[in-house]
């Protein structure tokens, strides 16, 4: 790395770095000058956090969470990339579902999880159905995408040397959709949490939506700060140590 | 076994769009018999259907009448084919002994028959290079090894060293014919350039424009090797122009 690239790599931390302390700042003063109970001082929360966590309800409750995350999300997108390579390459298969696609992603959230959990009962697959079923539809729209535009002459390569049927789909085919798998990874893992947080809300006995409702009614929301300060912390940390390196590995070729 | 071909297309159409009738004919009664271990090169002007010829003969394009024999009698899936397209066509995500190895079979890769060819074409630093940090002549390099080392009974080029500087053509030129000699094949060899048919072939066909069929079929009777810069070469050049003049009023 030249030092030009470093300095400018500093810089960007430190303006990073400034504009968090800010937000923490002006989150103090409000705090300062408002209602403790209402805006809690970030000392008090972090103390929050650490007590939940010498409790241990706290990782109970965002292991529940992280699983069901997790499940929907796999389930999302393995439908979804399924989906959406054969609406990408057939035009009668992509005339017919088109319609369906466009219902579903019109569907609001809450619907789908209230639907789901009249139809299949207050169940833990009904939660992940529910999920799964509001991510799909964005990630066919993607994958759909990827799959139009692919490279048809690499295919044709494939052909002229007789490589066979699998080799010619994860070799051939599939890297070209890598772009396309991770941007809808990456979107879809944000999206996913938000709403598994409701999915718990509304008929689940624990996980962060659950304790987050729980809260609610006894209007504490310095433990509610302090549960989602730890969810956002391990999902910055997934999109740090899994998706950045994913994503870094699928582009070496690249640079 | 390097295989002989025998073309005899009644017809090759395309329709000019989805909804009408209309149609384009891009062959017309085209035969042409290419025999084993031959060299062939095919000339014609641009449009005129070289690149739909090996299309067909390649199986990339099944859509034609009439019918295309290997060995008389073979089947295209019998055949080991390779193909070198006007673009290079290498996966970028694969390195470049990546790149060769995954056209081969197990048997090959075992020989070591990707890290062989590579170092025959002076590719053996690059093994673990990526095709975009390489320059395009060595992409080219690195096309024509993948497709030499699967051991082609049949081996089509089209145009393949078009838009490469006199120099660095003439090096895959050398390359071409080098791996020819130490291991024969049957070569279709598409191109407009009369010098460069005249260099590498044993024989040279000219199409006329589409509907295209066989024109003008003359063997090329200078000795191997040969050198491209040579008045040799330039002689036999005007020679043929003079004969095929005004065949597609006066382009080559």
């Amino acid at each position: 790395m030249t030092n030009s690239k470093k300095e400018n790599n500093l810089k960007l931390i430190l303006i990073k770095t400034l504009s968090l302390l800010l937000l923490f700042f002006l989150w103090e003063l409000l705090s300062f000058f408002s209602d403790k109970s209402i805006f809690p001082s970030l000392i008090i929360i972090l103390k929050t956090l650490l007590n939940e966590i010498s409790e241990g309800e706290l990782f109970f409750h965002l292991g529940m969470t992280m699983y069901r995350v997790l499940s929907s999300f796999l389930v999302a997108m393995a439908v979804g990339i399924c989906i959406g390579i054969l609406m990408g390459n057939n035009r009668k298969i992509d005339q017919f579902l088109d319609i369906w696609n466009i219902l579903f992603l019109n569907i609001p959230a809450l619907v789908l999880i209230i639907l789901s959990y009249v139809w299949f009962g207050l169940t833990e697959i009904a939660a992940i159905i529910a999920v799964s079923l509001n991510k799909i539809p964005n990630v066919i729209v993607t994958i759909r995408e990827g799959a139009k535009s692919i490279d048809k002459s690499l295919l044709q390569v494939a052909f002229i040397y007789k490589v066979s049927k699998l080799k010619k789909f994860f070799i051939f085919y599939l890297p070209q959709l890598y772009p396309y798998i991770i941007a809808s990874a990456r979107g879809g893992i944000a999206l996913i949490w938000k709403i598994v947080l409701v999915v718990e809300l509304l008929g689940r006995s624990n996980g962060v939506g659950f304790k987050i409702y729980e809260f609610f009614q006894f209007f504490d929301i310095k433990s509610i700060l302090a549960y989602t300060i730890a969810f956002v912390i391990i999902m910055l940390t997934i999109e740090i140590f899994v998706f950045k390196p994913l994503d870094n590995y699928s582009r070496k070729w690249r640079n | 076994m390097v295989t002989s071909i025998s073309i005899n297309i009644i017809s090759k159409v395309f329709s000019k769009n989805e909804k009408s009738k209309e149609f384009h004919q891009a062959i017309k009664n085209l035969k042409l018999n290419v025999s084993k271990g031959e060299f062939c090169s095919i000339i014609g002007p641009s449009g005129c259907g070289k690149s739909t010829l090996l299309n067909l003969v390649s199986g990339l394009d099944k859509d034609l009448q009439g019918d295309i024999l290997f060995d008389n009698k073979k089947k295209l899936e019998d055949i080991r084919t390779a193909y070198m397209f006007q673009t290079p066509r290498l996966l970028p995500w694969l390195n470049v002994l990546e790149n060769v190895e995954v056209v081969l079979s197990q048997e090959q890769k075992i020989r070591k028959r990707a890290e062989e060819i590579l170092s025959i074409m002076g590719l053996e630093k690059f093994l673990n290079f990526y095709p975009n940090q390489l320059s395009g002549g060595m992409q080219r390099r690195v096309a024509l090894a993948r497709s030499y080392s699967s051991q082609p009974e049949l081996f089509l080029l089209d145009e393949p060293f078009v838009s490469l500087d006199d120099q660095l053509a003439n090096k895959l030129r050398n390359m071409l014919l080098k791996l020819w000699t130490s291991e024969p094949t049957t070569i279709i060899f598409v191109t407009h350039d009369l010098r460069e048919a005249i260099y590498l072939s044993d024989r040279i066909v000219f199409l006329s424009k589409s509907p295209s069929k066989v024109l003008f079929d003359t063997k090329v009777s200078l000795d191997r090797p040969r050198c491209f810069d040579n008045e040799v070469i330039e002689e036999y050049r005007k020679k043929i122009s003079e004969q095929t003049k005004g065949f597609w009023g006066g382009e080559i």
